[in-house]
């Protein structure tokens, strides 16, 4: 069986390679599918480490945090599509009315 | 515990629960257009039903856990009956704002009582599963309100960015309860705590996991450095809807951060309330020293609003065992003050904004001329922000400031005494404006009815807080007295 620490490791890359993209890109729809990455991170970690304290905890919360995703997902891209009506870009560059 | 008592202890909720699913009922079975009138009535009642049994639940001295996640007890309730109060007044507030701009008022008004059901979850939860969920509610449904206004370019551009800051701080939240559910197998706050408490638990861990979770209770109490989304998004948001953000959404995030720290993570408190205090000193100087430039008011109010989420986590930074001050009671007064005060400037900036359709300073001009009233509930409510006796304000400062003289804080008391006199500076520039600068607008502004009826609920209750204090005080302190035995 693979040892807790490597899953735990691997988790903590994808979440960084997702804060990373996150940051680094200025697209709407791609920072946030590295927000999904991030999540699903967790995921991994909570599943890895709900097999190592032997209780379905973990399990149960990686449920519940796919379905917060799924709902993050349904309206994040409602607001994204209403802002595309109106200037025709997902770049987050462009959305810049508001400042200072 | 049989069914019953769970119903009676969860009676909040449910309320909010049923009153939530009427609204869009009765909006979609509606013959005529009335404009949301009804929505927003049944939600008002709802709301205050809410707040009442609260109430009722926190003065009968109730302590007890309801379904193995969620802790009754008066310092969840007095946060229940507050935000629930705050969000029946943005509700009111609403009626005649929302009417003329979107067509679609019963799921705004039923988003509006589900945000009150998510603040009451969020604030009960004795359980990192429901922290989440509770937050991540709040989250969702403030960023449908926030964008709202689907023709105007402004509010969409607030959601946006709401959702992509809250989406990742969500995340980020997420990796440190992870790393809590990791280190001690459980993810209940009490279990987490004797866990580390057993296993001699580790100083690194535990701060990082700190540092994660503050980063979520950070994005929703809008501290510094966490913080880039709320000028933009308060400022385009719908008004009533700012003042939800800035009141009531705010304060669940301090609720949840207290509990979460002093029930799980009593070990770290050095760490804690060490990093609280920078948080604290950042936050009202960053948000202070931009809203002294800002020319837009209700960009002004966003600012400040930033900087008074400085002050409120000044309580938990100066938490301590000593009576009167022992910094919690200070932040709940403050929350309270906080709520009247702030929900009545974005009211007053509301009705300016409806009358002229702009929010910048001169739009305020020769107001003591036009409107008498209004430009005096404008000066209680910008002198209540400012922390001047006998507002509502001046409470509220004064116990979080005793509370870190009290701790031996004094950097930290120094630092917030010099904001507060900085912030009176542009706070007052809006009363020169209203009192002094001639303008060629003569016609008085026009109110509508039940805004009025916000305003004047929010001139007497901030006069009442400062006048009459004692009850509040009595009130704030018992509430967070269990929570504090339990933690030390």
């Amino acid at each position: 069986m693979v040892p807790t620490a490597y899953v735990l490791v691997l988790s903590a890359v994808l979440f960084t390679i997702g804060a990373v993209g996150v940051l680094v890109r200025r697209n709407a729809l791609i920072i946030f599918m590295c927000v999904e990455m991030m999540l699903n991170a967790v995921n991994l970690s909570l599943v890895a480490l709900s097999n190592q304290w032997g209780n379905l905890t973990g399990q149960i919360f990686v449920f519940i945090v796919m379905a917060v995703a799924a709902v993050e997902v349904a309206i994040g891209l409602a607001i994204v599509m209403a802002i595309v009506r109106h200037k025709d870009t997902t770049n987050v560059d462009e959305i810049n009315l508001l400042k200072w | 515990m049989n069914a019953l008592t769970t119903v009676r202890l969860l009676l909040p909720e449910l309320i909010l629960l049923i009153t939530g699913f009427v609204v869009v009922g009765v909006d979609l079975l509606r013959r005529r257009n009335d404009e949301g009138r009804s929505a927003a009535f049944i939600a008002v009642v709802g709301l205050l039903l809410a707040a009442l049994a609260a109430l009722a639940l926190g003065l009968s001295g109730t302590a007890e856990i309801a379904a193995f996640t969620m802790a009754v007890d008066a310092y969840a309730l007095f946060f229940k009956a507050a935000t629930a109060i705050g969000i029946a007044l943005v509700v009111i507030a609403s009626v005649g704002y929302m009417a003329g701009r979107s067509r679609y008022l019963g799921e705004y008004y039923a988003l509006l009582v589900f945000a009150a059901l998510a603040i009451s979850l969020a604030v009960s939860a004795t359980n990192l599963v429901l922290v989440y969920l509770g937050i991540e509610f709040l989250s969702i449904t403030s960023y449908v309100l926030a964008g709202y206004l689907r023709e105007d370019k402004r509010s969409e551009e607030a959601a946006v960015k709401y959702f992509l800051y809250g989406a990742t701080a969500g995340a980020v939240m997420l990796y440190g309860i992870s790393l809590l559910y990791g280190a001690t197998g459980s993810v209940d706050l009490v279990a987490v705590d004797q866990a580390l408490q057993a296993s001699g638990s580790s100083w690194l861990l535990g701060i990082v996991a700190i540092i994660l979770l503050l980063v979520g209770f950070g994005f929703k109490a809008s501290l510094v450095p966490f913080h880039q989304w709320a000028p933009d998004t308060y400022d385009g948001a719908p008004t009533p809807i700012t003042a939800f953000l800035s009141t009531a959404s705010k304060a669940a995030g301090f609720a949840v951060a207290g509990r979460v720290l002093i029930t799980a993570l009593p070990d770290f408190i050095d760490a804690w309330t060490a990093l609280l205090a920078v948080l604290s000193m950042l936050t009202m100087s960053v948000g202070n020293l931009i809203a002294l430039r800002q020319t837009s008011v209700k960009r002004m109010l966003a600012y400040s609003s930033i900087a008074h989420a400085g002050y409120i986590l000044l309580g938990l930074a100066a938490i301590g065992v000593q009576e009167p001050f022992n910094g919690v009671n200070g932040l709940l007064i403050y929350i309270f003050a906080y709520l009247f005060t702030n929900v009545g400037a974005f009211m007053v900036v509301q009705a300016i904004e409806q009358h002229s359709g702009s929010n910048d300073l001169q739009a305020f001009a020769g107001l003591i001329k036009r409107s008498p009233g209004l430009a005096l509930m404008m000066t209680l409510f910008l002198l209540s922000l400012a922390g001047i006796p006998p507002t509502a304000g001046f409470i509220g400062k004064f116990y979080v400031f005793a509370a870190t003289v009290q701790q031996n804080l004094l950097v930290l008391a120094a630092v917030a005494v010099i904001n507060a006199v900085i912030a009176a500076a542009y706070y007052l520039n809006v009363v020169r404006y209203m009192f002094f600068i001639e303008t060629e607008e003569e016609k008085p502004v026009a109110i509508k009815p039940s805004l009025n009826a916000v305003l004047l609920i929010n001139t007497v209750m901030v006069l009442v807080i400062g006048i009459v204090a004692q009850p509040f005080i009595a009130w704030a302190s018992e509430s967070v007295n269990m929570v504090i035995a339990a933690g030390f």
